[in-house]
């Protein structure tokens, strides 16, 4: 197949593309896409390395491209089967864009291939057309004027052109349906090709056609799929296959700016694979009503025991009474977070001779289970905690820029900072996921420990935005360093659980299936 | 519209001739409309029994099936069918969008469905009836059946 330019000129964007390009290609080559099952074949050498153990290869496409990459295959079986375009793209949408597997069915036994894509029969000679035929009689609507005008495919199913049209439109518009709409005739299984919908329906519902036929196209294609974010019409092509899912965690980016997992299309979920996000929140579903309690506002300072509201991410919290200053999650004293013996993030495992009976076993797995869903559900709420006091902070800036003259761009320390944050906090909240189901072992120490400096890292960096307006524009480079250390813990933790992951060190206390 | 036109020419032929063991008991406007069938063979199953039929029709039927269902009244059972519901929704690939074609109409449907009555011989409902007749509140239209089993 010959490379097509401009399927390759709208790869993520990357600078480090070319600089990159002699590394890394090493391990990720089971990931490599199958010859037989891929659209964009052509793509693969020039796809940008992997970068990191974490990170897997994808590329975007936009509607264009993929509109354009469809007319291409078609063009191309249509010569080697000898059919028109029209009757080679039912063909291949039919045989859900397997062309090989159609291209082998088709030289077996042609006439069968044909027949059940609706084909059967040349319908080159005969091109369809609308007919007034004496003495008809409308099946659908009964009408029998004379000159009514009438429609019917290869399979002489007529109908008055109006029904037709209707039942076109009932089908596309309200049923979403493309590429399989069959024939009106009871039982028929004849396909309403391209050329006939042509002739019988309206150029915006064809238009709305294209679209569900584009749709179809990504659907069919294991290697493609919809970025999930609302109103975005991205596609995202990855080789990651759903056998490859308890091995990996394929977090891709859209152009859009939306990170979502390629495997099961939520939101970025590294580390945690699929399989487990799913049980996860699946559990925390069930167990939502003994989780209430966690997600409240409010809690008691342990040491003087007034109330106390969090309005801020950060976890770092400093009683306006006494002092005293904790940390919200375990509410213990903060001094000694971050110490190489104090532990926020692990849970004690109470020894065996404690949790004897059956009462004192489901109150200690109860315990259990708190603690990670506490974290995690604590990283998902200061995650959006975050964000309101940065958008509340770029707000006050843009106030002092005013009034000051300080140019924009002096002030995208604050984004980067919020966005590290945002992307930190996602991080974090899954690993207390990914946690919950870990068995422990020889490498469950490491995995705590880059736990831990990711989370004091997050929380150094958040505490920052509590800090006066007036006072931040001096924190500018603690705060780009506190970024930029922020950035880098996540990387290295995300790069031993992918490591691990992929080699199957971790031992999980549940299966991956 | 497009129903009324439709349907007033089926009235039209309905009140002239029905095949045997088919009765139109109401059809006041074009959106609902009920019959009542008979199973005209000694199927010990459903022997000196009637059954009424309600039809939903939508502004785009025949292109869109009608809604049909089993209507339990004082003199009118739910027949006993595995692909009928203690509660009168039936599961029959041809009210399916599926399986539905614009060239059925009411005598047709009526005819299908005295004959899934003549042939079967299972005293039984669909498997989960009890939770389904409870926890359903889907339109039968949009309820995805799994066709298992067409013989029945
Ligand atoms: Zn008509
Ligand atoms: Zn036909
Ligand atoms: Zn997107
Ligand atoms: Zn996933
Ligand atoms: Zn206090
Ligand atoms: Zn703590």
């Amino acid at each position: 197949m010959d490379s097509d330019d401009e399927f390759n000129s709208s790869q993520v964007s990357d600078d480090d593309f070319m600089e990159d390009s002699d590394a890394v290609l090493d391990e990720d080559s089971d990931f490599e896409m199958e010859e037989n099952d891929v659209g964009f074949e052509s793509q693969d050498k020039d796809i940008k390395p992997t970068k990191q153990a974490y990170e897997v290869d994808f590329t975007v496409y936009n509607p264009t491209q993929i509109q354009s990459h469809q007319e291409k295959q078609i063009d191309e079986v249509s010569s080697i089967l000898g059919q028109p375009p029209e009757s080679t793209a039912i063909l291949l949408r039919h045989a859900r864009w397997n062309k090989e597997r159609l291209i082998d069915q088709y030289m077996e036994k042609t006439e069968e291939t044909l027949e059940s894509a609706g084909l059967g029969q040349d319908a080159v000679a005969h091109p369809p057309k609308i007919e007034k035929i004496k003495g008809f009689v409308c099946d659908i609507c009964c009408d029998d004027s004379p000159d009514l005008d009438t429609f019917a495919m290869k399979c002489g199913h007529r109908f008055c052109s109006d029904c037709y049209k209707q039942y076109l439109f009932t089908k596309i518009k309200e049923e979403g349906e493309s590429a399989r709409i069959r024939c009106p005739g009871d039982g028929c299984n004849r396909i309403v090709d391209f050329k006939s919908l042509d002739l019988l329906v309206s150029s915006d519902l064809r238009d709305r056609y294209q679209e569900l036929l584009t749709r179809l196209y990504v659907d069919d294609k294991e290697n493609l799929r919809w970025c999930p974010a609302p109103n975005c019409v991205y596609a995202v092509q990855c080789g990651v296959r759903d056998k490859d899912l308890p091995r990996t965690v394929p977090t891709v980016h859209c152009d859009c700016g939306h990170f979502f997992c390629f495997g099961c299309t939520l939101n970025d979920h590294q580390p945690a694979p699929c399989s487990l996000v799913k049980k996860w929140m699946k559990k925390c579903e069930d167990d939502s009503e003994t989780a209430n309690w966690i997600s409240a506002n409010t809690k008691e300072c342990p040491k003087c025991h007034s109330t106390i509201e969090k309005n801020g991410g950060c976890n770092h919290m400093t009683c306006r009474k006494c002092r005293n200053e904790f940390c919200w999650m375990c509410m213990g004293v903060w001094s000694e977070h971050g110490t190489s013996w104090y532990n926020c993030n692990r849970f004690e495992e109470k020894s065996g001779s404690e949790a004897r009976d059956a009462q004192a076993k489901s109150r200690a797995s109860l315990e259990r289970y708190l603690h990670y869903y506490n974290r995690y559900a604590n990283h998902e709420q200061s995650a959006k905690l975050d964000k309101d006091i940065y958008l509340k902070t770029e707000k006050k800036m843009t106030q002092l820029q005013n009034s000051t003259g300080m140019s924009w761009i002096e002030v995208q320390y604050l984004d980067a900072a919020s966005q590290a944050l945002q992307q930190c906090r996602q991080t974090l909240k899954w690993t207390y996921a990914f946690a919950y189901y870990l068995a422990r072992n020889n490498l469950t120490e490491i995995f705590e420990d880059n736990q831990k400096d990711l989370e004091m890292a997050v929380e150094n960096l958040s505490e920052m935005f509590e800090k006066p307006t007036d006072q931040l524009q001096g924190l500018k480079v603690d705060m780009m360093d506190k970024t930029s250390y922020c950035n880098k813990r996540r990387v290295i933790l995300l790069n031993d659980t992918a490591e691990n992951l992929k080699s199957g060190n971790w031992e999980f206390n549940t299966s991956l299936a | 519209m497009f129903a009324s036109k439709r349907l007033s020419k089926e009235l039209l032929k309905l009140q002239d001739k029905l095949p045997p063991g088919i009765t139109l008991v109401k059809a006041d406007n074009f959106e609902e409309w009920q019959m009542d069938i008979r199973v005209m063979d000694d199927n010990p199953l459903y022997k000196d029994e009637v059954y009424r039929l309600k039809f939903s029709f939508s502004q785009s039927y025949p292109i869109e099936a009608p809604e049909v269902t089993f209507l339990r009244t004082p003199t009118t059972p739910i027949p006993w069918h595995p692909h009928v519901y203690s509660n009168g929704i039936i599961c029959l690939d041809l009210l399916d969008r599926q399986g539905w074609s614009p060239v059925h109409n009411v005598e047709s449907i009526c005819v299908s469905l005295q004959s899934m009555l003549t042939s079967n011989t299972k005293k039984e409902r669909p498997p989960g009836d009890e939770n389904f007749v409870r926890y359903n509140t889907q339109r039968p239209r949009d309820i995805s059946f799994v066709f298992h089993d067409n013989q029945v």
